[in-house]
């Protein structure tokens, strides 16, 4: 059967992916944030996940206003990454898996989650710049990848409890799969920041600390929060939050944190990264 | 009860939601299109024409023209699909951030910084 190995949580900035463009990752900026990496490459090269699930958000690549779902799935033999309109590159194609994203889709309409399936995906920086940072040099053509799509740009957003859910419900379809696979949850995004607005450059330190301690084994007290909340709190797009509690509701085991860096400011925002094991 | 019925103003913030995204949706529709290279050349060519063809109002063609980005978000700009025409323009996020607060860029950087102090 499928497992679910562990989880990884990260940024997902565009300006990551610039500096690793320009090869600046241990200029005095950037230093502090990369370092935070090399246990994650270490456990990914030990584990050797088959599978990747990504929680991300499109920043309006894939999906414009015209149709905006709520959550998305790919379910697509490769997913290509196109221009964004202000000139982060592209990466090289990146690898589904068919088989398991149908039968996560079959799963979670059976429990009564209506997503959007979607046989082509183009896929954003939401989700190549994590892919940039766990293999380094794009060396990801081993790992088959499974995209979440969770809106974060127009309100109404869903619940932190229900992305939560989302996951818990990805993490039992995964499980119930028969493939012998091990599979690693990725959650995109966050922390604290706010891009639009006079209260541009708001970030919350402590708020983004306790978040990172709560979500290890107590991942339901993040859960009562509402968008407002979390607009009000963590900033306009600390929404992104959402990415990481679909990516813990996926863990189902006993889970552990192996690693974690935070640091402030990475672009305009609070960027946490964390690695949690699931036995 | 949705929590977009608590209509409490959120200090500095504009929440995009369904009164936002018509008022806006022809102006982010133009935004949109310039993820496609031809579609960024012919804005360059006749900003104001390119505007027209995607039926921008008077008031977003004037925050458009004055690169204006609390008066695009006013207007109805997602930040997600003004990023595209900001971002052409050659402005980062701390550009775009010295903008709305009215700082300089370094200035907006500091503050950044000191978030993480």
């Amino acid at each position: 059967m499928a497992e679910i190995i562990g989880a990884i949580g990260s940024s997902h900035i565009p300006a990551i992916g610039v500096a690793i463009a320009r090869k600046i990752q241990q200029t005095p900026y950037w230093k502090p944030f990369f370092d935070g990496f090399p246990p994650i490459h270490d456990w990914l090269a030990r584990e050797k996940p088959d599978v990747a699930i990504v929680f991300y958000n499109d920043h309006g690549l894939e999906f414009f206003l015209d149709k905006k779902p709520t959550f998305a799935i790919g379910a697509a033999a490769e997913y290509i990454s196109y221009d964004e309109g202000w000139g982060i590159d592209t990466i090289p194609p990146v690898i589904g898996d068919e088989g398991l994203s149908w039968h996560i889709c079959n799963e979670l309409v059976e429990d009564e989650f209506d997503i959007t399936i979607c046989q082509e995906l183009g896929i954003d920086h939401g989700l190549t710049v994590p892919m940039q940072l766990m293999w380094p040099g794009n060396s990801y053509g081993h790992m088959k990848v499974i995209p979440v799509v969770i809106n974060c740009e127009e309100h109404p957003m869903p619940s932190p409890k229900r992305c939560f859910d989302l996951g818990r419900s990805i993490g039992k379809a995964v499980e119930s799969y028969e493939k012998e696979l091990k599979v690693v949850v990725l959650g995109t995004g966050g922390l604290s920041h706010q891009l639009d607005g006079q209260r541009a450059g708001l970030i919350n330190k402590e708020f983004d600390i306790m978040c990172m301690d709560k979500i290890v084994n107590q991942p339901e007290e993040l859960l009562d929060f509402s968008i407002r909340d979390l607009v009000e709190i963590a900033g306009a797009q600390g929404v992104e939050l959402n990415m990481w509690l679909a990516m813990r509701g996926a863990l189902t085991g006993q889970v552990t944190e192996l690693h974690r860096n935070y640091h402030i400011p990475i672009s305009n925002t609070g960027a946490g990264t964390m690695l949690l094991s699931n036995k | 009860m949705s929590y977009l019925d608590d209509k409490t103003p959120i200090p500095g913030t504009i929440l995009f939601d369904g009164t936002m995204a018509r008022k806006g949706y022809g102006l982010n529709k133009m935004c949109y299109s310039l993820n496609d290279q031809a579609a960024r050349a012919e804005f360059s060519r006749d900003e104001m024409a390119y505007c027209e063809k995607f039926g921008l109002t008077t008031e977003q063609k004037k925050a458009i023209k004055a690169r204006d980005v609390i008066g695009l978000l006013e207007q109805g700009g997602s930040i997600y699909f003004l990023a595209k025409f900001t971002g052409g323009l050659g402005l980062n996020m701390q550009d775009i951030g010295a903008i709305q607060t009215g700082m300089t860029v370094e200035e907006f950087k500091e503050k950044l910084v000191k978030a993480g102090e």
